[in-house]
């Protein structure tokens, strides 16, 4: 019955927030554009699944995963499992919170390649590429950049290094990237660094950005808990890029073996 | 029936291995280093289930009805041609699914709290909801103008990194001169609020403008939209913070 409830819930908030774009959409299409739909019936077929998908998605991750995964956060940032034996919380090194660091590494990279909005580009970006830009390997390369995004904001809460500087070096070296990366995949990469903050990953890193905070001395979790969704949109960028300018650069290096030989 | 279980049957496989590695770092966490038991099994398999269905669904979904719909009012715009009503229709878009987003209302409030931490606002309830409505309404206008601007982009065919650039100086310089509480804040609300139904939505928009706009080409004019949705709250945050101040 609490399971049913929960799923009730589940789809209340989830038609609560389709219903906003559903106005903006159908205002526009009956005032605007006064034009018939092509396909209407399956059209509205796919909103339902998308709906009723994304409230079972929620529902599933509130019941399983989050309960699990901010549980987690809160344990391997508490003082008594970085140092079980002396117990000095003040004695404490960055360098003691390895696990940390390895926990954020991987649940960026797992949360990510589970984002369904990141699904959704890469699906798009590879149908009108042709193919040229892959989907598995533009998800893996975002899903990179928020691993070592998020295990190096974690490192910055814990040193509790201005998060200011971090991002503006960021962008200066995406700017240099921007500059010799190949043009097509430009746009893809910023919005790669939008997309990838959303339903999965914003809830555990989130708990991970609050457990460092209250629990590492000297920080508090006011100032210091944010940031960690602002390096989790940064790096991508950076990541994407790259992928895009090694996959040039490999391209090249076989063209001209070729031609070589 | 027929034609739609092939394509559920596949999508539940690509499903399984786009969460798999989500389910594997939590166990191996849980049990091999904090070494513990994992509460609740029956619970969290049950809520597995729902996770990978609930994704296949979503994914099918995307491809039946978001997808179709957001280029077709692209194409059927880009025909009316009139440049009002599309600029019109992008900043409706971005306002109204912002305006409402769980993610944006919880990291408003978190915002406030910390606003009457530092002393910025007043310690008071009225005082804080005041501020939390001020910056969600802030971020929303934002995000409105992004897409129109995105668009606008679009159609005029302007190189994006430019305007990305130049938004990102603009970050910076706020940066220095707005209230050292608020900056967490701000460099956070550009991730937050792209949600997972509007990214869909307006990668097709964006997509169906370029492909129907001649000399445009849809993968280097088409993306960006969200990008301006992610650059243009961090500058409208600060200054509302620099406002405040």
């Amino acid at each position: 019955m609490s399971a049913l409830q929960g799923l009730m819930d589940a789809l209340a908030d989830t038609l609560l927030d389709v219903l906003p774009i559903a106005v903006v959409l159908l205002g526009f299409q009956l005032v605007v554009l006064r034009r018939r739909i092509a396909n209407l019936r399956r059209i509205l077929f796919g909103f339902l699944f998308v709906i009723i998908g994304l409230a079972l998605f929620l529902r599933g991750l509130e019941q399983a995963l989050f309960p699990l995964g901010q549980l987690m956060a809160a344990q391997l940032t508490d003082p008594a499992f970085i140092a079980p034996l002396d117990g000095l919380a003040d004695t404490l090194r960055w360098q003691d919170y390895y696990w940390v660091y390895i926990f954020a590494f991987l649940i960026g990279f797992a949360t990510t390649i589970a984002e369904p909005a990141l699904i959704a580009v890469a699906i798009k970006a590879s149908d009108v590429s042709g193919g040229a830009i892959g989907a598995n390997g533009l998800r893996i390369a975002v899903a990179l950049g928020v691993a070592v995004g998020i295990a190096l904001g974690s490192w910055r809460i814990v040193t509790g290094s201005p998060l200011e500087y971090f991002i503006i070096v960021g962008y200066v070296i995406v700017v240099i990237q921007t500059a010799f990366a190949p043009r097509i995949i430009i746009p893809l990469a910023y919005d790669s660094g939008g997309v990838t903050t959303s339903t999965v990953t914003v809830p555990l890193v989130a708990a991970l950005g609050l457990g460092l905070a209250s629990n590492v001395p000297g920080r508090s979790p006011l100032i210091d808990g944010f940031g960690l969704i602002a390096f989790a949109s940064l790096f991508p960028i950076m990541s994407v890029l790259a992928y895009a300018q090694f996959g040039e650069w490999s391209n090249r290096r076989r063209q001209r073996m070729e031609t070589g030989q | 029936m027929r034609a739609l279980l092939r394509p559920f049957a596949r999508q539940i496989l690509n499903s399984l291995r786009d969460l798999a590695p989500i389910f594997l770092v939590i166990a191996v966490f849980q049990l091999l280093v904090l070494q513990q038991p994992i509460p609740n099994l029956f619970d969290l398999l049950a809520g597995a289930l729902l996770v990978v269905v609930g994704l296949t669904l979503f994914v099918l979904g995307l491809e039946m009805g978001l997808f179709p719909l957001g280029e077709s009012m692209a194409h059927d715009f880009a025909r009316k041609g009139s440049m009002f009503w599309l600029l019109t229709f992008g900043f409706a878009l971005g306002f109204g699914t912002t305006v409402a987003e769980p993610a944006l209302i919880a990291v408003t409030g978190e915002a406030a709290r910390v606003a009457a931490e530092a002393g910025l606002i007043e310690a008071s309830d009225q005082a804080r909801s005041q501020f939390a409505n001020g910056l969600r309404l802030s971020v929303a206008i934002a995000v409105g103008l992004a897409i129109m601007i995105g668009v606008l982009r679009i159609i005029m065919g302007w190189p994006l990194h430019y305007l990305i650039i130049g938004g990102y100086i603009g970050v910076v310089l706020m940066t220095r001169h707005a209230p050292p509480e608020i900056i967490g804040v701000a460099y956070d609300a550009g991730g937050v609020t792209t949600s997972t139904i509007t990214v869909p939505l307006v990668a097709a928009l964006g997509v169906g403008l370029a492909s129907s706009i001649k000399g445009r080409n849809p993968v280097v004019d088409g993306f960006g939209l969200i990008a301006f949705a992610s650059l243009t709250p961090m500058i409208f945050v600060m200054g509302y913070g620099i406002l405040l101040s």
